[in-house]
């Protein structure tokens, strides 16, 4: 983290995995607690420590299986650095902000958090590439059967696995695709379709998370029932959904690629212009410019790219990530004028290593 | 543009809110955006199951005296009272779970159409239940046998139940 270098460190951002073209990432994650003590909210410090220390020494008797993790209490880091975390879905804004002696188990791969203290005494989430639900699921279960092996959690014959909020109970598990919908949006069919996914009882939110709007064509959709369908069940059903939109969206690239090729390569390549020759840009431009760009990419418009770079571009343009880079604290005005300058380095070093790689 | 609180400093925080599909803007200075705390999108959850909860909770009219009965409903491990858990929409404790009895599997169904578990069970301290669970779904193979009337099979599947029933009651080792 302390490394410029390791900024842009992250498994979904870095690696690749199946219809990648549509689903930028998926996420698990399910919610733990220990039996009896006060859920964090309600916790002294003095409990709050100790349901910390539980944890932390149950991952310790594992041994080996939490070898690859690093452990970081939420008060050693400093603002732009829990931000950070969260900008790169690794951390939860929750435990990021309010949590009191909140603490983080990351994988060094940062495919896999641990967060200790949320809203839950524990929530095991796993983060993947592309449209890997299953994946993500066993990522998670296996650490959560890990930590059961050490500890009692709070279970119910009845309700199951017993969390803080009623909307978490049962299973504790929220699984979540974030798909890139720029079609669908642009043909204007997309409120249709999400009305359609809340009628089959799934929520849709913005990028991150409750409460954000859609911004750069990103659209989250989860899983809202977590009580009397088994796991395989929940993400069976999420899957089958998920892969509906992506056929719907695929669908109606394709119908704009048939009729206005040309206006959508246009389109990609202004944004390319902008996000290298701009000098002062917005989030949420860079957000939509990035998205025209990715749909480019996707459609072949755009060549000489990867999905890598507009996946780092994606984290790079948020707000603690360009204060990390500047190196300080940065008022929103400076942060606009910061944000194009590290695009266009971002694209510098890119250029450069494919030529390096070329020669 | 300037913010709309203060109009005098330039608005870099734009909010866009939509409730219930009604959409609203607001451009603000981080300054006047700060003393708004809208930046925090963690309020609104809260806020938001507030409502739900308490309508969700709410069984037609209140009685008279509910008011008071739901603030003597308390866990007696965390002391959270069921008129607290309706207000913040959150338990305190797993022990809540037991406190709160017979108001939760109500709540539950609304929020999740069912109320009973069928997901995973832990690995270790789970056995018993899934023990329970593979009995009564022998009970349920049992009524489906005599049905069928097929006695040679329901027989046999009496013995087997009866038998984990022993077990269970002997609380031996299950599982």
């Amino acid at each position: 983290m302390a490394k410029k270098g390791e900024l842009l460190h992250g498994y979904w951002i870095e690696g690749t995995g199946p219809e990648e073209e549509v689903v930028v990432s998926v996420r698990v994650r399910i919610a733990r607690n220990l039996v009896k003590l006060p859920f964090p909210y309600l916790a002294t410090d003095e409990q709050t420590t100790k349901i910390q220390n539980i944890i932390a020494g149950a991952a310790a008797k594992q041994g080996s299986a939490f070898k690859d993790f690093s452990f970081m209490p939420m008060e050693g880091l400093d603002g732009v650095q829990k931000q950070i975390l969260v900008e790169k879905h690794m951390v939860s804004p929750y435990l990021a902000r309010n949590s009191h002696n909140g603490a983080l188990f990351l994988r060094n791969d940062g495919a896999v958090s641990i967060m200790i203290n949320e809203e839950d005494h524990l929530r095991i989430q796993s983060i993947l590439p592309g449209l890997q639900l299953e994946e993500a699921w066993q990522e998670a279960n296996r650490y959560d059967d890990l930590l059961e092996g050490k500890i009692d959690f709070a279970f119910d014959e009845r309700f199951g696995y017993l969390t803080a909020c009623p909307t978490n109970v049962g299973t504790g598990l929220r699984a979540s695709v974030m798909l890139h919908l720029p079609a669908l949006i642009l043909t204007k069919q997309i409120s249709r379709l999400l009305t359609a996914l809340s009628q089959v009882g799934l929520a849709v939110r913005g990028l991150y998370g409750e409460g954000t709007e859609v911004i750069g064509n990103l659209v989250q959709i989860s899983n809202q029932v977590t009580l009397g369908q088994p796991e395989s069940e929940i993400l069976r059903n999420l899957e089958g959904i998920t892969r509906q939109v992506i056929s719907q969206e695929q669908s109606a690239r394709q119908t704009l690629l048939n009729g206005s090729r040309e206006k959508l390569a246009d389109r990609a390549g202004r944004a390319y212009g902008l996000l290298n020759h701009a000098r002062v840009m917005s989030s949420h431009e860079a957000m939509q410019l990035l998205s025209d760009f990715r749909l480019g990419y996707d459609l072949g418009l755009i060549k000489g790219y990867d999905r890598r770079l507009l996946n780092e571009l994606l984290v790079l343009i948020r707000p603690a990530c360009l204060q990390f880079l500047a190196g300080r604290e940065l008022s929103p005005e400076e942060r606009d004028r910061e944000r194009p300058a590290q695009i266009k380095k971002r694209f510098d070093e890119y250029r450069q290593s494919a030529e390096k790689e070329n020669k | 543009m300037l913010c709309q609180e203060c109009q005098q400093n330039p608005a870099t925080v734009h909010i866009t809110k939509i409730v219930n599909g009604k959409k609203t803007e607001m451009h603000l200075c981080e300054t006047c955006a700060r003393k708004k705390e809208e930046l925090d999108f963690s309020f609104e959850p809260q806020f938001a199951l507030q409502n739900l909860f308490g309508s969700l909770l709410h069984d037609g009219l209140p009685k008279a005296g509910e008011k008071i009965s739901l603030s003597r409903i308390q866990c007696p491990n965390c002391g959270l009272t069921f008129a607290q858990f309706r207000q913040i929409g959150r338990l305190g404790c797993s022990e809540c779970f037991s406190a709160f009895g017979d108001r939760l599997p109500l709540l539950l169904r609304r929020i999740h159409g069912s109320s009973s578990h069928v997901g995973k069970i832990p690995g270790r301290t789970g056995s018993e239940v899934k023990f329970k669970r593979e009995l009564a779904g022998l009970k349920e193979q049992l009524k489906i046998e005599v049905e069928r009337e097929n006695f040679e099979e329901a027989a046999r599947l009496r013995d087997q139940i009866k038998a984990m029933e022993g077990q269970l009651e002997g609380g031996g080792q299950v599982g």
